[in-house]
């Protein structure tokens, strides 16, 4: 015991004395969760449209009005013909061009009919979608108003509600997200790290012949690693509550034990990764390509998961940031229970046990 | 051994911060000499090297190595020197061949002389079935022959060796100290730092350096004598009894 | 000069010589240009749908048979009571309830107005967006259906109509991997420049080598350039390859013109190698630099416009993308590849490009020459 006291305060020296290290460890989190939290949003904030208004009418004008009041679009005025809309969009300066035709007024009072001409920018499809519905609302209640028809017959009404999120925050589904990255890059791309560094040093080998049991040496690598995650677990919830208004509605013990299998995973995954390669840079290759790859696409957090294509889909059951992130969403926002929860919860524990029963076939055969 | 001066220092001096890791040091060393560089870990003998190779900047004092100022001309001292540190560091994945052409290509040799000098080299270390075979899967002693050939390659007036066979086997260690005295027959300065004290007797000169402090510079035997000493070891604890750095 | 040409031979033998390296540089492309786009598809189908028809009139069959017929939506769930339902949505079975109460049609029928409830599962705020409008629209078009079922068709003519014509330029297929596939590449660019130098020069530091190479009498700029060169090649090298595999794929050809996307990326490139070379001189592991890089990768990124427009950032953030090198090098490639952008469109983006390559590799020089 006293030596893996003495090896584990070892590690951890190596690990705080870094601190170049420790300030990406921990500013990781905090600064993904800030730009996820805030700064990531598909929500349509001051685009810049264009207006050609080759009419030039009071119904032109109010209809711009309008549109120049809503807090989604800022008018480039500077924008007067077809030529400039063109270049306007090749430099990148408008995502959008409204164009009235010439005797807006006349046309719409005397053959009841008049067109707007909506042009986007396609190149980012929802983008483009989104400005354009949202004009078209604008344009659409004007209309309705015009008509002074403000019930219609035969309506269906619809009555919304936004289960758990009702403000759509997007720090909902980043925080699991968040998590479940931040825990595999501490846990096993770390450990896997750390351990390799050891084996390209030669320092390994001193540590394997020194009367400590193997077993020893590995845990006392994961020891350290394990605290660290903890501690950002404790960072990414706290600043999830204070900072992004996110509740805990389960128990939090049972998130805090969940968060901490999952770790536990990640770490025999890291020692997993230490056991089949030789150097640092292919650890890290390892750890990025195969493991981060997987958690930012299949999280949900940068894209939806529901229309992947099926062969992505069910390569995600392998990673067990996918059974994290589900036990993360029903504990922390759904708010429900271990009976919910048990069958990803045997996922995981089913996999820390292949990683390490594997880890400690390969190490085996490594020291025979 | 003749008296032209190719290493003068005039209380050159290194500070970190409050720590003078190197205080005042002067000396002068000859050109063909095998001049020793003695002390404990943390004496400040890899700190000293550092500044005559112009890879470090003294913070006060003298030094010029042929002739060239340590702090205007490292430049031109470059071209002068050879040097081989204390961590083995050639390219591991680079073949034996290429090391060779990589160091040779930088200190401006030619082709020709890349390639005859490179046989010489492999010759003289009998690695000629290894040439094509990556530096990683050499053994120690043999990377550190290797190290030391390409150190001096391009035959310059004086080769820097940085504690050049820590952790070699006794034998290699012997072979090793063959080459320095072939380059030093040559007429190639050889300067080395050491803690093996029977190698210090195998050096023209010795500087005993204790805490970045010169305590002795003398031959091995005026020391001995001096001292009334049996061994250079003996002279060594003798001096460096007084020592507050250790590791 | 000669020195150089050594240093560079060097290079490329040690770089060839990794597999580790080679397979990233050839199949990391690849790999990130075929599953990245299928994965990023904003055009969601197949949302679960749990339904409660507490009607079961023909108007309700009616609603639900469009509702399901549209391919948006994936019937998953028929439960009799709501809070049935709501439990499909708390075991992951369905993301979306719809409720028909009973007398839905009845009230339609005889008040002229009923009501239909929608409830979203929304973790995922857009998501659950998008699933809302779906059906929203669905049952406005059911709407109208039923009332052209039952109301005199002139009394609506009669009415003044703004007619609003869409069109979409650029991607008139609206196609997101059209959008996404050039915003690959220059992650591609990025990460290749960035990282791999980074790695690489802070290697030499932790063998020692480059101690050696400091006692030769190679100049630092020799020794920079010898770095640089190989990795600005190789950047180049994988655009290309990024560029035939998006063409073989996708079918992607730039509107515009390869010779300025080239240039663009060349100078891109300058400015990046500047930056790896200046972050290198803030490690001394390659487990550092490693993370160094990682994390300004990241930051570098995610607000670079690749996965959620800039213009919809916060002010402090759309602040912060003005002096992130990969938001210009994006919307370059974007430009340039959707637009077919010309060079005199992009002279602002140009300058700008050319400014943060000379000043990541001023810093990056003075920087070094400080701590060497």
């Amino acid at each position: 015991m006293k030596q893996l006291i003495s090896f584990v305060k070892k590690e951890f020296n190596h690990i705080l004395r870094d601190r170049r290290t420790m300030l990406v460890l921990f500013g990781m989190p905090v600064v993904q969760l800030i730009i996820f939290g805030f700064a990531i949003t598909t929500e349509v904030r001051n685009a810049k449209i264009a207006i050609l208004d080759n009419s030039k009418d009071g119904i032109t004008q109010k209809l711009i009005t309008r549109i120049e009041s809503t807090e989604y679009f800022d008018v480039e005025h500077s924008i007067v013909s077809d030529q400039q809309i063109e270049e306007a969009f090749k430099s990148g300066k408008i995502k959008l061009a409204v164009v009235f035709q010439p005797n807006f007024q006349n046309e719409l009072s005397h053959s009841n009919k008049a067109q707007i001409q909506i042009i986007a920018d396609a190149t980012d499809p929802n983008q483009a979608t989104t400005l354009t519905n949202y004009i078209s609302a604008v344009v659409m209640d004007y209309q309705n108003e015009l008509i002074e028809l403000n019930k219609p017959p035969l309506t269906i009404e619809t009555e919304l509600r936004m289960l758990y999120n009702p403000q759509l925050k997007g720090a909902y589904i980043s925080v699991p997200g968040v998590m479940a990255l931040i825990l595999l890059l501490v846990s096993a791309m770390m450990t896997s790290i750390s351990v390799v560094k050891e084996k390209e040093l030669g320092t390994m080998e001193i540590l394997l012949v020194s009367p400590m049991k193997p077993w020893l040496v590995i845990i006392s690598k994961a020891i350290p690693y394990f605290i660290l995650s903890i501690v950002n677990v404790i960072t990414i919830l706290l600043l999830s509550v204070l900072l992004l208004d996110m509740p805990i509605n389960g128990s939090l013990f049972l998130l805090i034990s969940m968060t901490i299998l999952y770790i536990l995973c990640a770490l025999s995954l890291g020692l997993l990764i230490s056991t089949v390669t030789n150097s640092q840079l292919a650890a890290m290759l390892i750890s990025l390509v195969g493991l981060m790859l997987p958690v930012v696409m299949l999280s949900g957090y940068a894209f939806p998961i529901a229309n992947m294509p099926d062969a992505l889909q069910l390569l995600a059951n392998f990673s067990p940031a996918k059974w994290f992130i589900i036990i993360i969403k029903n504990v922390m926002i759904k708010g429900v229970g271990i009976e919910r929860i048990w069958k990803e919860m045997l996922v995981i524990s089913g996999m820390t046990l292949i990683f390490i029963l594997i880890s400690i076939k390969r190490f085996k055969i490594r020291l025979q | 051994m003749n008296n032209e001066i190719v290493i003068k220092t005039d209380k050159l001096t290194k500070k970190f911060g409050d720590f003078t890791a190197v205080d005042e040091i002067s000396f002068e060393v000859y050109k063909g000499e095998i001049f020793g560089f003695l002390g404990a870990n943390g004496a400040g003998k890899t700190t000293a090297m550092k500044m005559l190779i112009g890879i470090s900047k003294p913070t006060s004092g003298a030094a010029s190595i042929s002739g060239f100022d340590v702090y205007k001309q490292t430049e031109q001292i470059k071209k002068n020197i050879g040097y081989m540190s204390q961590k083995f560091s050639l390219y591991e994945d680079l073949t034996i061949m290429e090391n060779i052409e990589l160091f040779g290509g930088i200190y401006g040799l030619s082709y020709v002389e890349i390639k005859a000098r490179g046989k010489n080299l492999i010759d003289k270390l009998n690695l000629q079935n290894e040439s094509d075979k990556l530096v990683e899967s050499l053994p120690l002693g043999w990377k550190q022959k290797l190290a030391f050939g390409l150190a001096i390659l391009h035959n310059p007036q004086i080769v820097f060796l940085d504690e050049p066979t820590s952790g070699v086997d006794p034998i290699t260690r012997r072979q090793f100290w063959d080459m320095i005295y072939e380059a030093s027959h040559k007429g190639i300065t050889v300067f080395v730092t050491t803690h093996y004290m029977d190698e210090a007797e195998y050096c023209n000169r010795i500087c005993i350096l204790v805490d970045g402090e010169i305590k002795a510079l003398d031959s091995p035997e005026g020391l001995k004598r001096k001292l009334e000493a049996k061994s250079i070891d003996e002279v060594f604890v003798m001096l460096a009894r007084s020592a507050k750095r250790t590791e | 000069m000669r020195a150089l040409k050594f240093l560079l031979k060097k290079e490329f033998i040690q770089i060839f010589r990794n597999k580790l390296i080679l397979r990233m540089i050839f199949v990391v492309p690849v790999v990130q240009l075929i599953i990245l786009p299928l994965a990023v598809n904003y055009e969601i189908r197949n949302i679960n749908l749990s339904v409660v028809d507490l009607d079961h009139s023909e108007y309700s069959r009616k609603l639900l048979d469009k509702v399901t017929s549209t391919g948006y939506f994936q019937l998953t769930d028929f439960s009799d009571t709501y809070k049935k339902a709501l439990k499909a949505v708390e075991e992951d079975k369905a993301d979306l309830i719809i409720t028909i109460p009973q007398g839905f049609e009845r009230d339609l029928i005889r008040d002229s107005k009923a009501k239909i409830m929608i409830v979203a599962n929304a973790i995922s705020g857009q998501t659950a967006g998008l699933a809302v409008t779906y059906s929203n629209s669905i049952i406005r078009e059911f709407n109208n259906e039923i009332r052209t079922e039952w109301i005199q068709m002139p009394r609506m003519n009669a009415r003044p109509v703004i007619e609003i014509t869409n069109s979409n330029w650029f991607n008139p297929a609206m196609n997101y991997k059209f959008y996404f596939v050039p915003g690959i590449l220059a992650l591609l660019v990025t990460i290749v420049g960035f990282l791999l130098t980074s790695l690489n020069i802070v290697k030499e530091k932790e063998a020692g080598t480059i101690e050696q190479l400091n006692v030769t009498p190679i100049r630092k700029y020799q020794f920079i350039l010898g770095k640089l060169i190989p990795f600005w090649i190789l950047g180049l090298v994988i655009l290309t390859i990024g560029f035939f595999v998006s063409y073989i794929v996708y079918g992607i050809v730039p509107a515009g013109s390869y010779l300025l996307i080239y240039l663009f990326a060349a100078v891109y490139l300058i400015a990046l190698l500047g930056f790896g070379l200046f972050t290198s001189t803030f490690a001394e592991t390659q487990q550092q630099a490693m993370f160094i890089s990682y994390f300004c990768m990241m930051i570098f990124i995610l607000l670079g416009g690749l996965f959620a427009p800039i213009e919809n950032m916060p002010d402090w953030a759309q602040a912060l993308t003005y002096i992130n090198p990969v938001s210009y090098f994006i919307e370059v490639m974007r430009m340039i590849v959707l637009k077919g952008s010309g060079f005199i469109e992009l002279l602002k983006h140009f300058g700008i490009i050319v400014l943060f390559a000379i000043s990541f590799n001023a810093l990056a020089i003075w920087n070094y020459k400080k701590t060497t």
